[in-house]
């Protein structure tokens, strides 16, 4: 880890200016992934700026009859909250079934949403990893891959988002919201907020240099059976294999979003059209122009059957 | 977050300190003059409570919590077993929450409370879950003790507010204390010796004896 | 103490300690978080500074350039050590590959600098400065690949590479029943949670390190071997140690760098490995490739029983000796074993909890099972009929107790056996399809000469003092246990100190020998402690009773303390022992009953009940024996279900090389386990009469799983982990 000079950001634009005016600054808030990462010297920042203290750490309710989640709300805390379990029961399962009560305690909602891929091989400095070194090559593609990507991948880079809360807020339309260095402010929907790899993997969000996001909104309530399914091979504290983040309403029209697959959250919303007729065409129509590696090919098969199971629990 | 695919990194101009400010006070005129050799660490003071007692550090802005208890503050009780939030052999309560002390800098725990294994009880006069642990062998290397125990007790205090788990059949209602939600909630601390099936033993009477 | 004819009646008999499931005595220190470890010793040695460790970025190949100057550049940095700096060094009997590479490279993350600075953050940032070129060498990685090319090992006095009884081939060919089954094993890490580390100071030309190891005695020779300096001057201090399991069995970087590190920065140096470079730089369970044929009568009568294992390791490495139960565990006049070696340029494979029989009874009690359905006879009946008490392939040679068939039996009635289901995929509760399994566990039971010296002084407290070493098995307490029964005082009158090299040179903690023989050698120095006692009091020692804090001879009762009223009295021992492991096969006994469920969408599978039935001679305690056990058991869980070093085999390393990655059981994989002692007492093991555990719990574990998930599914699965990628295809349909 290189040595860096550290700050209390004082308000959000405040924070915002002083990373895009700084070389090589980084926000901090719960750390547990930049902190893992830099002292890997995968992440090497010579400024951090600690956002911890910007107040961004409450769940309101939104004008339009949401919930506005500030940003550095931690994931217990989402997780349970009485508004979120009882209305986006998707997303407190989802928040639940990632990391592990300790980390949860200190993760946050922004921070969540930041966080970057646990390819093996992106985490070893020695290897190869476009990601990481652009135009180094990817390691992955033809080595270890079965966690990897089996969708929404490119030549350069398989790699796979970790989070379990974003797939519940992308199952649930959720916007994001940010502060720019010039103080402006903007939303948008989550689904705009990762990129996809291409030839540029190193490039994961569209946010600019220095944008902070200060909350993420949730829309109306949309009732229906919220589930989220997490497959993984050891029971607990584990990334996921697959996982499946669905509201399906009584007469079988539904959201899905599917994690563990892709660069991003998965979600096809023409896909959703096939819902009601079952877990194998909502698949094959949610999974159309998959590209698997001999090592993951499962999750294909793995991702059908288990929509199919949330499917038929929300059935019954 | 900036991307840092879209800031050059400098390594020579890593001290330049345009974004420093108050909380850098022990941080010299002479390594802005100059070109200080490569990885001079920034010095940042900070304050905060261990067991009770008040602590004032100038330490590395690189420092974890968990080298600033257990190098500067000699508090080998929390254990580094991974240094990556990957065990949770580092757990301490922080203001009443369990955290990995591993994955967060001493510098962002300014005026905090700390509390690791030997503040909650000594080897003359333990803890009612340190005692549990002897009564149960809840352990056997005990590497991961002091972490199982931290985060024991504070995980009792989650199902008490009423924090769901993976596990949690109801979100609608407040979870019951049982070896099933034990077993989930305590899921971030590895026991590579095996010694869950007793843990989970250890926990259950001390929830118990808490009613 | 020479121990050459089975144990009569002794003191440990009475069992007024020994055999009680006291709590351990060193639990407050390490519940209090008062244990100190290796890297924790802050007031042994002023002025300590950090080492950090750079592992190589190939797996094989050359330095070909190394730049330390911005790391000597970088602030705090007191010293850079690299094989040149170091000059010439010796290697270690113990150790296969050299613990600092450079130039050449011989696996993924050898160390190949340490970088020492006056704070860990400083070492760490400096050590990413450094610069390294290579020319990347050709590898062999792939075991399946290399297996073609595999050889004959050479034979080693306790395992012979092949064996051969009777006419395997030609009784195979005849038998009407046949099984012809390959299984996979695949490398395994320790993954013990303490990382190695060590501290190291200089004194002179004297050197003393703290340290996190198992073998005291061998630590100490192989370290002095490689630095080339007299055994005399090195001490090796490890009092408590975070886990080893096979993995702190032998000198390792830490301890040599941290010695290097401080005689080049005139200051002691501690380094810890640093977690994702542990599992390329340190060793391994290897992977294995064994082939079974069983041949019986349509009766079930085993006529005929192979096992081959193939196995990878560096040049001069050994093989996993995977066939070792299969020349025991099972009658049958025509049998074979063999075991071939390929060079693979992966990190360096050794001994990890219970090699050889670990992963060996993953692949035969698979087998075992699959026989058993193809003669239609219930698993456990085939064993039983297949049973042995003398060694098979010497059958003048008897077991000195062996009572598989009650562990079995025992078990059976405990778990609910008889509601299982012969057919597979009949049971279902919920989601999940449930199903139920068993399989031998067996392991040899080793002694080891172990010496030990104990003082009584004046206030009636009794010293033990051993290199002995306390893993987390128990060894503290059962020592103390040992002492207290033979000198007749309660445990609060016995301090044990253990894990340093100036105390008597005892058997270590490996090969589950530890518990066993490190008491057999305190028993010994307490019988030379009684005789000192009863000379003291003018007594005869063979009529004396040491009991209550009193020697008791005829109508005469004397305070024990008061024989050191005029100074400390020492009794030192040594136990070794005869032949009687020789005229008698000793090993350790155990049956596994295991059920699990099987989501019936994803073919997760979880362990639902877990039980061990054990026969190992006397339980010297049988609260911390039940913990190595359940210990066991839970590390066979994550071998049969999800723990995997995963080989690039292009590069030519482990890739999941974390705690993230590498995934080892959580609270939450874990069940309830239940750990049944069969009642008895071994004479021919040691005075002790106790047997080893610790790794006997392991065993068989695997296959236990795998045939609860055959049951639950009527899928067979003979390539491990058993994780849902290798189910899902054959899995009904869910609906």
């Amino acid at each position: 880890m290189r040595a860096f000079t550290y700050e209390r950001a004082t308000s959000p634009a405040a924070a915002a200016k002083a990373a895009a005016g700084t070389r090589g600054a980084k926000f901090i808030a719960g750390g547990t992934n930049l902190l893992d990462l830099m002292k890997l010297q995968i992440e090497t920042p010579s400024h951090v700026i600690d956002v911890n203290g910007l107040k961004l750490d409450t769940i309101e309710a939104a004008p339009e009859g949401g919930l506005r989640i500030g940003a550095l709300v931690r994931n217990t805390a989402l997780a349970a909250d009485e508004r979120v379990r009882r209305d986006y029961g998707v997303l407190s399962r989802a928040l639940l079934a990632g990391a592990s009560g300790q980390l949860r305690n200190r993760a946050t909602t922004a921070g969540n949403l930041l966080q970057r891929t646990r390819c093996p091989y992106f985490y070893d400095t020695a290897q190869p990893c476009n990601k990481r070194e652009p135009g180094s090559g990817c390691s992955a593609l033809g080595g270890f891959s079965r966690q990897l990507g089996i969708i929404g991948t490119s030549d350069a880079c398989i790699a796979t988002h970790p989070s379990d809360m974003a797939v519940a807020m992308r199952a649930l339309d959720a916007t994001i919201e940010t502060v720019k260095p010039d103080a402006s402010t903007r939303t948008m929907p989550i689904a705009e907020l990762h990129r996809a790899p291409g030839s540029t993997p190193h490039l994961e969000t569209t946010l600019a240099p220095g944008e902070l996001i200060t909350a993420v909104t949730l829309p109306r309530p949309a009732g229906g059976t919220q589930i989220y399914r997490k497959v993984r091979d050891r029971a607990s504290y584990a990334f996921a294999l697959v996982s499946v983040a669905a509201i399906i309403q009584r007469d079988g029209s539904g959201q899905v979003a599917l994690g563990g697959i892709a660069p991003k959250p998965w979600r096809v919303e023409a896909a959703e059209a096939e819902l009601p007729r079952g877990g194998k065409a909502a698949a094959a129509a949610l999974l159309n122009g998959a590209r698997p590696t001999r090592e993951n090919a499962f999750k294909l098969m793995l991702a059908e059957r288990t929509l199919g199971a949330v499917l038929s629990e929300a059935r019954a | 977050m900036p991307d840092p695919g879209e800031i050059e990194l400098n390594r020579r101009a890593l001290m330049v300190a345009a974004g420093a400010c108050a909380a850098l006070p022990a941080m010299g005129a002479n390594a802005r003059s100059q070109p200080a050799p490569v990885g001079t660490p920034v010095l940042a003071d900070v304050s905060f409570s261990v067991n009770g007692q008040q602590h004032a550090l100038a330490i590395d802005t690189r420092t974890t919590l968990l080298d600033a208890l257990r190098e500067h503050l000699h508090l080998t009780g929390t254990k580094k077993g991974c240094d990556h939030g990957q065990c949770g052999a580092c757990t301490v309560i922080v203001d009443g929450q369990r955290i990995n002390s591993c994955l967060t800098l001493a510098i962002m725990h300014q005026s905090a409370s700390v509390t690791t294994i030997e503040g909650l009880g000594t080897a003359d006069n333990l803890h009612p879950m340190q005692a549990a642990f002897v009564k149960h062998d809840g352990f056997q290397c005990g590497y991961c003790t002091p972490g199982q125990i931290c985060s024991g007790v504070a995980m009792l205090d989650e199902i008490k507010a009423g924090i769901p788990s993976h596990v949690t059949a109801d979100l609608t209602t407040a979870a019951a204390v049982s070896e099933a939600e034990i077993r989930e909630r305590m899921s971030g601390n590895i026991c590579r010796c095996g010694a869950y099936s007793n843990i989970v033993e250890a926990m259950t009477e001390v929830a118990g004896r808490q009613g | 103490m020479k121990f050459d004819t089975p144990a009569t009646q002794n003191p440990i008999d009475r069992q007024t300690v020994v055999g009680q499931p006291r709590d351990r005595v060193d639990g407050p220190l390490k519940v209090s978080g008062t244990a100190r470890y290796a890297y924790e010793q802050h007031d042994v040695v002023p002025n300590q500074a950090y080492g950090y460790v750079l592992g190589a970025a190939i797996a094989k190949g050359r330095v070909s350039s190394i730049d330390l100057k911005s790391a000597k550049a970088a602030a705090g940095v007191l010293a850079v050590v690299t094989a040149k700096e170091a000059g010439k060094l010796g290697k270690g009997k113990r150790n296969t590959a050299k613990l600092l590479g450079g130039p050449e490279i011989d696996h993924y993350h050898q160390a190949i600098a340490l970088v020492v600075a006056e704070t860990f953050e400083q070492a760490r940032a400096a050590a990413s400065l450094i610069r390294v070129d290579y020319a990347t060498g050709r590898g062999s990685f792939d075991l399946e690949a290399a297996k073609d090319r595999a050889t004959k090992p050479p034979d080693e006095d306790s395992s012979p590479t092949d064996t051969s009884v009777g006419d395997f081939s030609g009784a195979f060919a005849k038998a009407p029943v046949t099984l012809d089954q390959t299984y996979t094993t695949p490398d395994q890490s320790h993954a013990m949670m303490e990382p190695h580390a060590s501290l190291a100071a200089w004194e002179g030309e004297k050197l003393t390190v703290w340290t996190s190891n198992q073998m005291v005695d061998w630590g100490v020779t192989d370290l002095a071997q490689t630095l080339g300096i007299p055994k005399s001057n090195v001490r090796l201090v490890s009092p408590f140690i975070g886990g080893g399991f096979g993995g702190k069995l032998f000198l390792r970087a830490d301890v040599l760098l941290a010695a290097l590190g401080a005689r080049a920065a005139k200051r002691p140096v501690k380094v810890a490995l640093q977690r994702p470079l542990m599992i390329n730089n340190t060793t391994h369970r290897p992977a294995t490739i064994q082939r079974i044929r069983v041949g019986a009568t349509k009766d079930g009568k085993i006529t005929a029983i192979g096992h081959e294992s193939w196995s990878g390791d560096l040049p001069d490495g050994g093989p996993e000796v995977a066939v070792q139960q299969t020349r025991l565990l099972y009658a049958g006049a025509n049998r074979m074993t063999a075991m071939r070696l390929a060079v693979l340029d992966l990190p360096e494979g050794n001994a990890m909890r219970a090699p050889g029989e670990a992963p060996g009874l993953m692949a035969l009690e698979i087998a075992m099972d699959e026989m058993a359905e193809k003669l239609g006879i219930d698993p456990i009946a085939f064993r039983a009929l297949n049973d042995t008490q003398v060694d098979p392939e010497k059958p003048k040679r008897p077991f000195s107790m062996r009572r598989l068939d009650e562990c079995f039996k025992v078990g059976a009635d405990r778990f609910g056996w008889s509601r299982r289901s012969a057919r597979p995929a009949q049971s279902r509760d919920g989601r999940w399809l449930v199903g139920i399994g068993a399989a031998a566990a067996f392991r040899n039971n080793l002694v080891m000469k172990s010496a030990a010296w104990v003082r009584l002084d004046a206030n009636g407290i009794v010293t033990v003092e051993t290199d002995m070493t306390d893993i987390g098995t128990g060894s503290y307490t059962i020592i103390a246990q040992t002492a207290a029964e033979m000198l007749g005082v309660g445990l609060d009158k016995v301090v044990v100190r253990l894990g340093d090299s100036t105390f008597p040179v005892s058997a270590g903690s490996g090969g589950q020998w530890g518990g066993n023989s490190s008491t057999a050698g305190v028993y010994a120095a307490c019988i030379k402690l009684r005789e000192a006692v009863a000379q003291k009091l003018g007594i005869n020692s063979t009529e004396a009773e040491f009991a209550d804090g009193e020697v008791r001879a005829g109508n005469r009762n004397m305070p024990l303390a008061q024989a050191a009223a005029s100074g400390p009295l020492v009794g030192e021992d040594i136990l070794e022992y005869g032949n009687l492991d020789k005229t008698h096969q000793q090993s350790t006994f155990g049956a596994h009953f295991v059920e699990v469920g099987v989501d019936v969408a994803t073919a997760e599978t979880r362990i639902r009940r877990m039980l061990a039935v054990c026969s190992a001679g006397r339980i010297l305690n049988p609260k911390t024996a039940r913990s190595q056990v359940i210990g066991a058991m839970t590390m066979g869980a994550g071998a049969a279900l999800m723990e995997e070093l995963a080989v690039d085999s292009r590069r030519g390393f482990f890739v999941n090389h974390d705690l993230a990655s590498y995934e080892v059981p959580v609270h939450a994989d874990i069940p309830h386990q239940e750990v049944i002692f069969l009642d008895e007492t071994d004479p021919m093991s040691s005075p002790m009469k106790a047997k080893g555990v610790g790794e006997l719990g392991i065993c068989g574990v695997g296959s236990a799983v795998a045939n609860a998930i055959y049951n639950a599914t009527g899928i067979r699965v003979r390539d491990y982990p058993i994780t849902l990628d290798k189910l899902l295809e054959r899995m009904p349909d869910a609906a």
